[in-house]
């Protein structure tokens, strides 16, 4: 099997940060909580990697950290999406044609039909300002993507000749969703989830920067780049780094759905001859 | 003169073809036989030079003169529709489904020789009218699937010939099709060879068809051809045992079972009637439904094989799932064994036991994430899973000729045939009474076709099983069935016992169907080597 270079490069982006913030739960560099005015706005130097910003707070530490909380918000807001998402698509395929599958697919419409990021800050507004409501807000609006493309994949599969065969087995729809359908159609769910993920790091970075996502003093990469905007022109690594780290994951994730797609998705697979 | 001479292919290193050698004459039908695997597609892409990536071609393959394996791919093209077409044998996945026929046919004009729109629209209309669409009946705004198998097979033999190409190449262009249908089009093709004088090579798995249209004949093995020379020497003499093989496996007729000895009806149909509703044209206006299975009134005796024989679009699919109970019934009533059948997923579990089905495609019957194990024990569904579900997983792969361990193997380590195998064991671990075979042979090569009847007789005498066979194929239903059923649009036109019926058959269609269908005669005159086209 060839592995895609931009595949592996995607992964271990991936992998990088993952691995950051799973190692920022157990250890930091410096803490992240502690304000010294007095070593503010230091230059990259042995003690700190990256340098400090202007509470004199370890950048890299605080990287770190903000890796976590965007990784936690986007990976819980996909996992609320699958959660709900999944079911109803396999849902409104069993019962394709019917009012059930009218239902599922207008309210999807209904959820679409609102900008995703506006609604996310309303509600954050509107509920409060904190790292589980921006989970939520961006977690609603992964529902009905994930319900879409389970339901393209399960359609597909239901005219195949094994699910008759279930059928005829005397199974009922549920059971072949389960055993059959759900099976098959994981390769699809991999990979948009892969984009969802990547797509929710940004969702997650542009409610912190308005303020809206997780609350000082836990950082965050979005809140980093709104502080950092008064400092641009006299300290241009403030924004920099919390910049490139969103850039990067970002671009980590991208390139791993699409390797991803390229080995999994059969649509795509060459035939050969 | 197209001729070719040891040809040989290797793929990512792969020997696919070796010494392939022939000539393809103006005005003369070349046919290629051989079993699926054995490089016969391959050679006509290596023709055409529509290789896959990390092919390496050797030897020589002209055309008037030229060598095509030393053309640069721009030259190719330049070739390919022009002095080479190819029609394939899926029509609709051959058709781009966002062009209208009229567009698709004269963009080969358009491309070759830049012809002007409107002028080449012209043409297109004349080439379609050879073809048999004629302008007032097929116009030219028509899409794809608005056509039947059939038309769309002939826009894309009206694509291929619209500059009258030297050569034609003729890929399974009826193994997709009817039995009447292939008529036509095997007929088309012999007339257009005749008009243009142009070459045709026909590939194809069916002897029967090749012994009627082709003059000069190979056969093919593993890349290699075997025997070669005109179509009534090879057949008459059949000097390879590879040849003798086919031509006994495509005659095959297992060894009749005894005759049933019970005459209690096993399922019984009477006037069944099933309706599609029809798409709501206007918002009040609801057209009349299509009747799809019109007063269907049968019985199935026990241990008895009965045939059911139609084309596509007669009604068959529906009633085999309304016979399985998955479909609702506007009319009529099925029995089996006594009890009524009721649609949907409400029929008793100890009902659906008796029944069970083998479908046609042995790829897309198997879940392929699940072991075989797993899959053939899932009618135990129905019945309760047994002590030893292992033991009676082994005992059905063994019946069908498979080995206990393969149980452990994914399904897609096994060959079509394999496959199909599995799919009886499937079927016969509820030891049910009654099989339904939906085209369960249809998609098998000759070989493996006459195995798998060999096995289906075998085991209905050995369980006393009965078969409702379904298949468009006339002559294995005359291999395995007692009784058959002609079905045309929804109702049933003849029945009988299956050789009274072929022998001399009463209704206009099923003579039609009969003599439609090519014939492999089972002696070729010896000594007569110039006279292929007489004998079918």
């Amino acid at each position: 099997m060839r592995w895609p270079a931009q595949m592996i490069l995607g992964a271990a982006l991936t992998a990088l940060f993952l691995a950051v913030a799973l190692v920022s739960l157990i250890w930091v560099p410096h803490d992240v909580a502690a304000l010294n005015i007095a070593a503010k706005l230091l230059p990259p130097s042995a003690a700190h990697p990256l340098g400090t910003d202007h509470f004199g707070r370890d950048m890299l530490s605080m990287l770190m950290v903000g890796a976590r909380s965007s990784i936690a918000v986007a990976l819980v807001a996909v996992g609320i999406g699958v959660a709900a998402g999944v079911p109803l698509g396999l849902l409104a395929a069993a019962r394709h044609g019917g009012w059930v599958d009218e239902l599922v697919m207008r309210g999807n419409d209904l959820i679409f039909a609102f900008p995703a990021l506006v609604i996310a800050i309303l509600i954050t507004a509107v509920f409060g300002p904190s790292a589980l409501n921006a989970i939520l807000a961006i977690g609603i609006f992964n529902i009905p993507v994930f319900a879409r493309v389970t339901r393209g994949g399960a359609l597909s599969l239901w005219r195949l000749d094994y699910i008759l065969a279930a059928r005829v087995a005397g199974k009922g729809a549920l059971r072949i969703s389960a055993e059959h359908i759900l099976p098959n159609i994981l390769n699809l769910l991999i990979v948009q989830g892969t984009i969802q993920f990547s797509l929710g790091i940004l969702a997650e970075a542009g409610l912190s920067y308005v303020g809206l996502g997780a609350q000082p003093p836990t950082p965050s990469w979005g809140r980093m780049l709104a502080e950092a905007q008064t400092m641009i022109y006299t300290a241009p690594r403030l924004a920099l780094l919390p910049g490139l780290a969103i850039v990067t994951m970002v671009l980590g994730l991208n390139l791993l759905g699409d390797g991803l797609r390229d080995l999994l998705d059969p649509r795509l697979r060459r035939r050969t001859a | 003169m197209i001729e070719m001479q040891n040809l040989s292919l290797e793929i990512h290193g792969q020997p696919i073809l070796r010494d392939v050698s022939f000539d393809l004459r103006p005005g003369e039908v070349f046919g290629l036989v051989g079993e699926s695997g054995s490089g016969k597609s391959m050679t006509a892409l290596a023709l055409m030079r529509l290789l896959p990536h990390g092919s390496r071609l050797s030897g020589l393959a002209t055309i008037d003169g030229a060598d095509l394996t030393a053309l640069s791919e721009a030259e190719m093209c330049d070739l390919r529709g022009n002095r080479i077409g190819m029609i394939f044998q899926e029509p609709m996945t051959a058709l781009n489904p966002v062009q209208t026929i009229g567009a698709q046919v004269a963009e080969t004009l358009r491309i070759h020789c830049g012809t002007p729109r409107a002028e080449a629209r012209a043409r297109a209309v004349e080439v379609l009218a050879r073809v048999g669409l004629p302008e007032e009946r097929f116009g030219l705004d028509r899409y794809p699937h608005q056509l039947s198998g059939g038309q769309r097979q002939r826009v894309c033999i009206a694509m291929a010939i619209a500059l009258r190409p030297a050569l034609l190449i003729a890929d399974e262009p009826t193994t997709a099709l009817d039995v009447t249908t292939q008529a036509q089009i095997l007929d088309l093709l012999k007339r257009l060879v005749a008009e243009d004088g142009m070459a045709l090579m026909l590939i194809t798995h069916d002897l029967a068809v090749v012994a009627g249209m082709a003059d000069h004949l190979a056969v093919m093995q593993k890349g290699e051809i075997v025997e070669s020379g005109l179509t009534g020497a090879v057949l008459g003499e059949m000097r390879h045992p590879y040849t003798r093989a086919l031509f006994e496996a495509s005659g095959h007729r297992p060894d009749p079972p005894p005759a049933p000895q019970e005459k209690a009806p096993l399922l019984e149909l009477r006037q069944v009637t099933r309706d599609y509703p029809a798409a709501r044209r206007g918002l009040f206006r609801r057209p009349a439904p299509f009747r799809a299975v019109s007063d269907v009134s049968f019985t199935l005796r026990r241990g008895e094989s009965l045939g059911l024989v139609g084309e596509s679009g007669c009604g068959k699919s529906t009633l085999t799932r309304a016979i399985l109970g998955l479909e609702e019934l506007q009319g009529g009533e099925i029995r089996l064994d006594g009890e009524k059948v009721a649609a949907g997923q409400h029929m008793p579990a100890h009902m659906r036991r008796k029944m069970q089905v083998v479908f046609q495609d042995p790829y897309g019957s198997f879940n392929p994430r699940w072991r075989v194990g797993r899959l053939v024990a899932e009618p135990f569904h129905l019945t309760g899973w047994p002590e030893d579900t292992e033991g009676r997983v082994a005992e059905a792969l063994e019946a069908v000729g498979l080995q206990a361990r393969d149980a452990a193997k994914y399904i897609h380590e096994f060959s079509g045939g394999q496959r199909q195998r599995i799919a009886i064991a499937r079927a016969l671990i509820t030891r049910p009474e009654m099989i339904v075979l939906d085209e369960a042979v249809s998609a098998l090569d000759v070989r493996v076709r006459a195995q798998i009847l060999d096995l289906l007789a075998d085991l209905r005498a050995r369980f006393g099983l009965s078969y409702l066979f379904i298949s468009h194929d006339l002559s294995v239903v005359r291999a395995i069935t007692d009784r058959v059923l002609v079905m045309r649009a929804g109702r049933i036109v003849e029945r009988g016992g299956t050789e009274a019926v072929f022998a001399d058959p009463q209704h206009a269609y099923t003579r039609e169907l009969i003599a439609a269908a090519p014939v492999l005669p089972a002696h070729w005159p010896q000594g007569r080597t110039g006279d292929a086209g007489a004998l079918v």
